[in-house]
């Protein structure tokens, strides 16, 4: 599903976040990525999404080489991806429910899909209750988990977090990692970035560490070339 | 070809058009999407968006009424054309018989619509009454006064070369001693009227520029606003032509409403000249009546105005759209 061969990234003036990284990660699989502020996740998951392309290696993403993806295909791109950000990035001049439908109203489903979807994803993150709510309105936990249901809303065949947990209490964080695990397990590959080594130790799942660019330590399955 | 393969053959081609029909389904629901959003929108920031529009509507309110200005006046000056004529006078040789057989066959020429004998007696009658020299007159032997030929011509306004030639041609002919055709002053008037007509183009390009300018500005402001939602969308996939949908119906909105409220304006502004233009008028005994916007000239302004809000969020979201990348 994902594949990085030889990977390099370089930002403008020299600043090297990535230095030949090779991963594999299979089609629904769930790995977390770790290490300190600057250690290059952050690269990692805005190069799979295309927010920035990379200067050496090669990338494969669900099949498609991203060196060959024009600029103009980036948006058909990412709707096979979902994103989900520590500040939870909602509108919030929007209600809940618009904010969750924003990837379908994008995509160009009908009306009726939409209302369908929206409610089944936030039923998911148990805010259905909350659809006609502003987000300022939620506290911060909730707030996350309606940026979760956005992230998930148009069934992307991979889904993208960064820092969700990072403004989180340990309660909540926890409750938020078993929502990705239960998105995992219907087939969503789903790639976590967090420090927080302590929780995403007992989730037992693949963990790869950052340090300076390079990754340093690859637990669960071994690493592949 | 058997009945299996044409069925096989037909399957990719009704595909395809299902598809077709699939995009252009989708395409004119988010017009209609960006159409009803872009509205509501506006209605949501009542106070700032009428303000603006009401400067579109004031800037193409102003070249809008010195054009019907110019119409008007134009107008008038063109049932002036029609008293336009040359003034023949006759030797006084000529007797009245003779100018009354003259005054007929000049109707021959071409280049005149019609004659009027104005004979020598009658010519001092009037004089005599309103000059107020009649003792003065009535001391001299002989009527001083010649026959007089008022020639009208048939010609286009302005068209002074054809006025000349005709001058000349009837100066030319024996029995005239003298041709007159006091065009100056409405020579003048015409020239004044060009150099009006030049300045309401300059101030309309100029005043359509200030126009684009409003729109790009506030669309620009609304681009800068919406900054996170536009990274947001782009994140998830929405395409550059979903993104800028919006912002150029809002244009659309601006220059709709603009106009509507230049129209507005207009129409008032008529509406209140009216009465001391007739009063005015009526001194002249003339029935004339103010032009106003006709159906042509509304759609027109309609049509300019819609054109300025599309274009000026177009420039705006062409400039600053792209410059907005996810983070």
């Amino acid at each position: 599903m994902i594949r990085f061969t030889n990977v390099h990234m370089n930002y403008p003036g020299g600043n090297e976040a990535l230095r030949n990284i090779n991963l594999h990660i299979e089609q629904g699989a769930m790995m977390y990525i770790t290490g300190r502020s600057g250690a290059g996740k952050s690269t990692l998951l805005r190069l799979i999404a295309l927010i920035d392309r990379h200067t050496r290696g090669q990338i494969i993403i669900n099949g498609q080489n991203l060196e060959r993806v024009r600029n103009a295909r980036i948006p058909i791109f990412r709707r096979h991806i979902g994103f989900m950000f520590q500040d939870h990035r909602l509108l919030n001049d929007r209600t809940v429910f618009d904010n969750v439908s924003l990837p379908l109203v994008i995509a160009g489903y009908r009306h009726q899909e939409i209302r369908k979807r929206v409610q089944a994803a936030l039923d998911k993150v148990s805010l259905l209750q909350k659809a006609n709510s502003y987000p300022m309105a939620l506290s911060g936990g909730e707030q996350q988990r309606v940026g979760v249901a956005r992230a998930v809303v148009h069934r992307p065949a991979i889904l993208l977090a960064d820092e969700p947990t990072g403004n989180l209490d340990p309660a909540l964080s926890w409750d938020m990692m078993k929502l990705f695990e239960q998105f995992n397990q219907v087939g969503v590959t789903v790639l976590v970035a967090s420090h927080d080594l302590d929780m995403i130790k007992r989730m037992s799942k693949r963990i790869i560490t950052l340090k300076m660019g390079r990754i340093l330590t690859h637990s669960g399955t071994p690493l592949e070339t | 070809m058997n009945a299996a393969t044409r069925k096989k053959n037909n399957r990719p081609e009704k595909k395809r058009q299902g598809e077709f029909k699939r995009r252009f389904d989708m395409w004119l629901l988010q017009h209609a999407q960006a159409f009803i959003y872009s509205l509501g929108q506006y209605i949501k920031h009542p106070v700032s968006n009428l303000l603006t529009t009401a400067v579109i509507g004031i800037s193409l309110a102003l070249p809008t009424s010195f054009y019907l200005l110019l119409d008007n006046v134009r107008h008038i000056s063109s049932s002036w054309d029609g008293s336009l004529q040359i003034t023949l006078f006759l030797e006084t040789d000529v007797d009245e018989a003779r100018a009354a057989e003259f005054a007929n066959g000049l109707k021959q020429n071409n280049a005149i619509l019609e004659t009027t004998l104005i004979k020598r007696a009658d010519a001092l009658a009037e004089y005599q009454k309103l000059s107020g020299f009649a003792d003065a007159l009535n001391t001299l032997e002989e009527n001083p006064l010649p026959n007089v030929v008022l020639v009208k011509p048939k010609l286009d306004t302005g068209d002074n070369m054809q006025t000349e030639n005709l001058i000349k041609e009837l100066e030319a002919m024996p029995e005239v001693d003298n041709a007159q055709y006091d065009s100056r002053w409405i020579k003048r008037l015409l020239y004044i009227l060009d150099i009006i007509n030049r300045l309401i183009v300059i101030l309309s390009t100029l005043l359509a520029v200030a126009v684009l300018l409003i729109i790009g500005n506030t669309i620009r402001l609304a681009i800068y606003n919406r900054r996170s939602e536009i990274e947001i969308t782009k994140l998830f996939g929405g395409t550059d032509s979903f993104i800028q949908r919006p912002f150029l119906y809002s244009g659309l909105w601006y220059g709709v409403f603009g106009g509507i409220i230049a129209w507005l304006l207009i129409t008032i502004s008529m509406q209140l000249l009216q009465d001391p233009v007739r009063q005015l008028t009526n001194l002249y005994s003339s029935d004339f009546q103010l032009i106003g916007l006709g159906l042509n000239s509304s759609l027109t302004l309609f049509a300019s105005s819609i054109a300025l809000g599309l274009v000026g969020s177009w420039i705006a979201v062409k400039r600053h759209l792209r410059a907005i990348e996810p983070v």
